[in-house]
């Protein structure tokens, strides 16, 4: 497994924003049919990371390789029409369209000649409904429904699914789980799991432990914008990489301090910084 | 049931039904006579001079813009025509081209800042509203040295443009029927509409997918200041005169129209039936109470009252359709 090419793969990749240096020096690998799973706390560079990946930023150094080969994205388009598709936070961005419009956008399927081509919208839906359904959201079966109605777990699975039959190759995913209940998360986790099985790469960013150990192969732990530790699926365990994502800090020791703070100052937490 | 639920779901319900109760309430309330008031032409005629603005105005709402330079670009379109027709009595054919290509120009500029500036467009259209007033004025005084320019339109421009239909409706409302079907079908039926709405959805996420989100917007822009100019060079058609003010009103009553008429003013949601039948809504209130024993000074509260009635109407129907799944009950 480990010999094959990775489908993408970043060499020492620095970003910074003017004076600010947000990435240092980030090298990682992702095959197909391969989770992986970018941990970190708030402000760790995550964010920024997929950005650089999905052609919104550019790197300040280092490079970018597809299948080995050297790539620049100028636009998010160029990234995508190299099938890295990013699926955000909150899934579908259209909410007040029809599931089987949302779909294809930009590809919207046609019947009809010359100026009469019109919107195919039966074959949208149908397409649309079945690409979702393939992926086990059996609950959706009417393509006209508006994609603001789906749940946050079908909203999300939705845009993987259609990121899966435009034919992209790596899946990035951000946070998907974050806002979810527990059932609805499971529900992504599945998801993700089928895109594995089919053979995408998949960049999985979470700052849940639990869920990147549900389907993550490999592990990459980002601190103040560098890998802090990177390894693979069974080589540490669930407080292992909590503690590295609380900056190499025990989370036994925080808690101990938090206790003792706690004794010092009646009871109350230490405020949060606003 | 599930019908209802159905036509309650489509972005025009709301606007159906603003159009069914204000007519009841004038029958009700105000002893219309119906046949009277479906024979009538001054509702008709307002309706079709505010509905082609009101079309694409509509459609850049729902693309996530706003355009109130057709205030100014009504009596830009007549005062061009009767400029160059009547004062310098060049064909007319002239005339009509100047008026729809000042409005091209004028909608080209507004298109371009939009997309080029960070300055919403409510403050970049305010800005040609106000010039755009300060040309056409200091301009016809300047060439004309008059404030208002009479125009003689040969036949076949009065026929297709200035025609009184049996006497009493203007020609203009074939147009924008027609202009509604075109409208209608782009929008509705076609891969553009789909930009369109993917567009006032969500900017960046339809960049992505690929839709010429620039191109679209001035594109969008022109649409609108072309059609507004079209409406004042037919004016000037009709009326053989153009006078450098008015069109002003037209920019609050497009935007009540297009409300009324369920387009979201956020963008990403409405419908071309919705705007016709929110055009017409708003023609028959202020029209209509002259067939009624109200008084009409009561119409801008009966205006007022429509707009958030149905603006209510249109948020919980929106509502309704966003949480709308057929089996939903069977499922849980
Ligand atoms: N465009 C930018 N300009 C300057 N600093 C930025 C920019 N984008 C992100 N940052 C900084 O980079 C750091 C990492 O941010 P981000 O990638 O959003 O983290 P995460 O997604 O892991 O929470 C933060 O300190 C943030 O302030
Ligand atoms: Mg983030």
């Amino acid at each position: 497994m480990s010999d094959t090419t990775p489908v993408l793969e970043l060499r020492k990749v620095d970003k910074s924003f003017g004076p600010i240096d947000v990435l240092h020096e980030i090298s990682l690998k992702v095959r197909a049919g391969e989770v992986l799973c970018l941990l970190g706390d708030n402000g760790a560079g995550k964010s920024t990371l997929i950005k650089t990946l999905a052609g919104v930023h550019k790197p300040t150094r280092g490079e970018i390789l597809m299948d080995g080969e050297a790539v620049t994205f100028d636009r998010p388009k160029d990234a995508a029409d190299r099938g890295i598709a990013t699926v955000h936070q909150f899934g579908g961005t259209f909410p007040l369209m029809s599931i089987g419009r949302s779909f294809f956008v930009g590809v919207e399927p046609t019947k009809g000649w010359g100026p009469f081509k019109i919107f195919d919208r039966k074959t949208a839906n149908e397409i649309a409904v079945k690409a979702v359904r393939d992926f086990g959201i059996t609950r959706i079966e009417d393509g006209d429904r508006l994609v603001g109605g789906l749940s946050g777990g079908e909203r999300q699975s939705l845009a993987i699914a259609r990121a899966v039959h435009f034919g992209a190759r790596v899946l990035i995913l951000d946070e998907p789980t974050a806002a979810l209940g527990v059932k609805q998360a499971a529900h992504v986790l599945r998801i993700v799991g089928e895109a594995r099985r089919r053979g995408l790469a998949v960049i999985f960013i979470t700052h849940q432990v639990m869920h990147a150990m549900a389907v993550g192969d490999h592990f990459a732990v980002l601190i103040r914008g560098a890998i802090a530790a990177d390894f693979r699926k069974g080589e540490k365990t669930r407080e292992e990489i909590t503690d590295l994502m609380a900056g190499g800090e025990s989370m036994a020791d925080l808690e101990a301090s938090l206790d003792t703070y706690m004794e010092n100052h009646e009871g109350h937490a230490p405020q949060p910084a606003a | 049931m599930q019908l209802i639920a159905r036509f309650l779901t489509q972005p025009a319900a709301g606007a159906f039904l603003s159009f069914l109760g204000i007519i009841l309430f004038y029958v009700l309330f105000g002893g219309v006579d119906l046949g009277n008031l479906a024979g009538a032409a001054s509702w008709v005629n307002l309706a079709a001079n505010l509905g082609i603005v009101a079309i694409p105005v509509g459609l850049l709402m729902i693309s996530g813009e706003l355009d109130i330079s057709i205030g100014a670009m009504i009596p830009a379109g007549s005062m061009t025509t009767a400029i160059l027709s009547g004062y310098y009595d060049l064909p007319i054919i002239v005339g009509m081209l100047g008026a729809l290509s000042f409005g091209a120009l004028v909608g080209l500029v507004n298109g371009l800042l939009t997309v080029r500036t960070s300055v919403p467009s409510l403050i970049i259209t305010l800005g040609t509203l106000v010039a755009m007033q300060g040309i056409v004025l200091a301009g016809s005084v300047l060439v004309t040295g008059a404030a208002s320019v009479p125009l003689a339109a040969p036949d076949w421009a009065k026929f297709l443009f200035g025609q009184l239909i049996g006497g009493s409706h203007q020609v203009v409302i074939l147009w924008w029927l027609g202009f509604a079907l075109l409208m209608g079908f782009v929008v509705h039926r076609t891969p553009l509409g789909n930009w369109l709405f993917a567009l006032g959805g969500d900017k960046e996420s339809a960049r992505n997918a690929g839709i010429p989100v620039r191109g679209m917007t001035i594109g969008l822009f022109i649409l609108s200041a072309t059609s507004a100019s079209f409406v004042g060079m037919c004016q000037a058609i009709l009326f053989n005169s153009a006078q450098v003010s008015g069109g002003m009103s037209y920019i609050f009553n497009t935007v009540v129209s297009v409300v009324v008429g369920g387009v979201l003013l956020t963008g990403g949601f409405g419908s071309v039936l919705g705007i016709v039948l929110g055009t017409l809504t708003f023609a028959i209130v202020s029209q209509g109470i002259y067939f009624t024993d109200i008084d009409r000074n009561w119409s801008n509260l009966i205006i007022g009252a429509t707009l958030l009635l149905a603006v209510l109407m249109n948020e919980s129907f929106r509502k309704f359709a966003l949480n709308y799944s057929p089996r939903k009950k069977a499922r849980n």
